[in-house]
């Protein structure tokens, strides 16, 4: 019999080698030299996007960044104390291929989960900060995710900090199942005991937040914020035109959409959001006279 | 029987529904009460006080409607944002009065539509489960059919769950699941057992507390047995010092997936 391969067509002449296994594990960084903003389709120069912190300079479109890019241009330099970066998930169920799944979501990622909690400091002000990485499988909640940031939490509670998270997530991981539900109850639990200790909670909602994510703790800040056009709702909009049976109309779930209907504070573009979150938080550290 | 067979009983035309429960259970001490205050009243989720034992309670319950004409009224026990936020009110209402509370969760998941996105289907949820967790009122969850993903949970933060033993509780439909995943609508038996979605695996795996076995149809002796536990346990509840009360809950919820 001839071997498999023979039928196989390599995609490049590369594929397969030494060099290429090496180049696709690592974490995608676009180190192209034009990009085309999928928004305006405009080409731009990567350098000045990642200038601009990846927000097109032409159209204003914000492109999505992992967590890393969010915390590097989010908090002061080196201010940021990263927790539990160790804590891997487990196929609880024995789920087909799950545990494969997640050792490729790692390597892609270059990430052990869909989020990365610790402390820092936005302008001169400590807080706890949980950032969620579209990369790890969708930014989905699987048990570690939910108990990464339920420890956010209780760190944050005991430590009197405020704590800000940028949510991203395709909602529940399903290779979790009943796990992937309950950190929706458990996540929750230490947000309202984190509220009732009077301690601050900023969410930044990113694009995009949907499913459990949403109908948690994305929506239990006491203040929420939202980058411009991010796709944020509870049902996806390709479940929602399947269940209705219709198209949706225009900018329906983007932020704008939100505010309008009274779910977000306010819309904060990118590069305002840093200064936007140290003023928030100053407000409220902040002793009367002071 | 397999987890499929399981989705099928859960699911069955037949089953008795909330209403059925309500109606059994409480007779004619049931009052009814209406709309969430903000924006209408949600006909999938049925509340209102009754009598258990001669101990006031509030009961809160999806119904699905059994005929087509029902399921329609009741859209088919999925609730839109003003369903979740009238059970909060009603819960809320129970709290003041110490009164403890009875959720009976039946859906296949809360409504996506428009309108539920509109009024913020996932606020609605989110706001339940941060409010549930620190209810200074007892509070016993029995899913009695299928129990949605956030739908359910959204009745579900409770001091315990329980399960009839054909219900079933999910974070995705089998059918969700296989087309996902393995972009194949006939992987759904599969989906079915690799979800451990029944009575039996979950009360394996300790997510909930009691299996409650079930005869084909209401019968009186399964009644009255059912209306006697749900008291124990309520009166058992009531009886804790809040602040017991509140610890066990959350830390019933906390140690779920917790990693080492």
């Amino acid at each position: 019999m001839l071997p498999n391969s023979l039928f196989k067509k390599p995609l490049n002449a590369l594929e397969g080698s030494e060099w290429y296994n090496k180049v696709t594990s690592k974490p995608f960084v676009p180190n192209d030299l034009w990009i085309k903003c999928p928004s305006c389709k405009s080409m731009l120069l990567s350098s000045d996007l990642e200038e601009n912190l990846q927000v097109c300079p032409k159209c204003r479109h914000h492109f999505r960044l992992n967590a890393r890019q969010r915390i590097a241009i989010t908090v002061d330099e080196d201010s940021f104390q990263e927790f539990d970066k160790d804590l891997l998930s487990k196929n609880l169920l024995d789920f087909p291929d799950y545990t494969k799944k997640l050792k490729n979501a790692r390597l892609s990622s270059g990430e052990n989960e869909s989020v990365i909690c610790g402390t820092a400091r936005i302008g001169g002000h400590a807080c706890a900060l949980s950032v969620m990485d579209s990369s790890f499988m969708m930014g989905s909640m699987g048990s570690v995710t939910g108990e990464k940031i339920t420890r956010m939490f209780e760190y944050a509670t005991k430590n009197r900090l405020p704590i800000v998270i940028f949510t991203v997530s395709g909602g529940a991981r399903m290779q979790e199942g009943i796990f992937s539900l309950m950190q929706m109850a458990k996540t929750s639990g230490a947000a309202k005991r984190h509220s009732d200790a009077g301690l601050l909670y900023i969410t930044v909602l990113t694009d995009p937040t949907t499913g459990g994510v949403t109908a948690s703790f994305a929506m239990e800040g006491g203040i929420i914020l939202a980058e411009p056009k991010a796709l944020v709702g509870f049902a996806g909009p390709r479940v929602i035109e399947q269940t209705i049976r219709q198209r949706l109309p225009q900018g329906f779930q983007r932020s704008e959409f939100l505010l309008e209907k009274g779910f977000v504070d306010a819309i904060v573009p990118r590069g305002e959001l840093k200064e936007t979150l140290a003023r928030l938080i100053a407000l409220h550290t902040k002793e009367e006279g002071q | 029987m397999k987890a499929i067979e399981r989705v099928a009983a859960a699911r069955a035309i037949d089953r008795p529904t909330a209403l059925d429960y309500i109606g059994r259970l409480f007779g004619d001490s049931f009052f009814e009460l209406h709309g969430d205050r903000r924006f209408g009243d949600d006909r999938a989720i049925v509340s209102g006080i009754a009598e258990l034992n001669g101990m006031p309670v509030t009961v809160i319950g999806i119904e699905r409607g059994h005929n087509t004409k029902e399921k329609v009224f009741r859209n088919f026990g999925s609730a839109h944002p003003e369903g979740y936020r009238k059970a909060l009110r009603l819960m809320k209402q129970a709290e003041k009065f110490h009164r403890p509370v009875l959720c009976l969760v039946d859906t296949s998941g809360a409504y996506c539509g428009i309108g539920a996105e509109e009024r913020g289907e996932g606020q609605a949820i989110a706001e339940n489960l941060f409010e549930m967790i620190t209810l200074k009122t007892p509070i016993l969850s029995i899913l009695l059919g299928e129990g949605g993903s956030g739908g359910a949970l959204g009745l579900a933060v409770a001091d315990e769950v329980w399960m009839l033993e054909n219900a079933i509780y999910s974070v995705i439909s089998p059918e969700g699941c296989a087309s996902i995943l393995w972009k194949d609508s006939s992987k759904t038996a599969q989906a079915a057992e690799c979800l451990k979605l029944t009575s039996q695996d979950l009360y394996k795996m300790g997510v909930i507390e009691k299996i409650i076995r079930e005869p084909k149809h209401i019968e009186d002796k399964l009644v009255d047995s059912l209306r006697n536990i749900i008291y124990n346990k309520l009166h058992e509840k009531k009886a804790l010092p809040v602040e017991q009360l509140l610890e066990e809950r959350y830390q019933r919820f906390r140690r779920i997936g917790a990693a080492d």
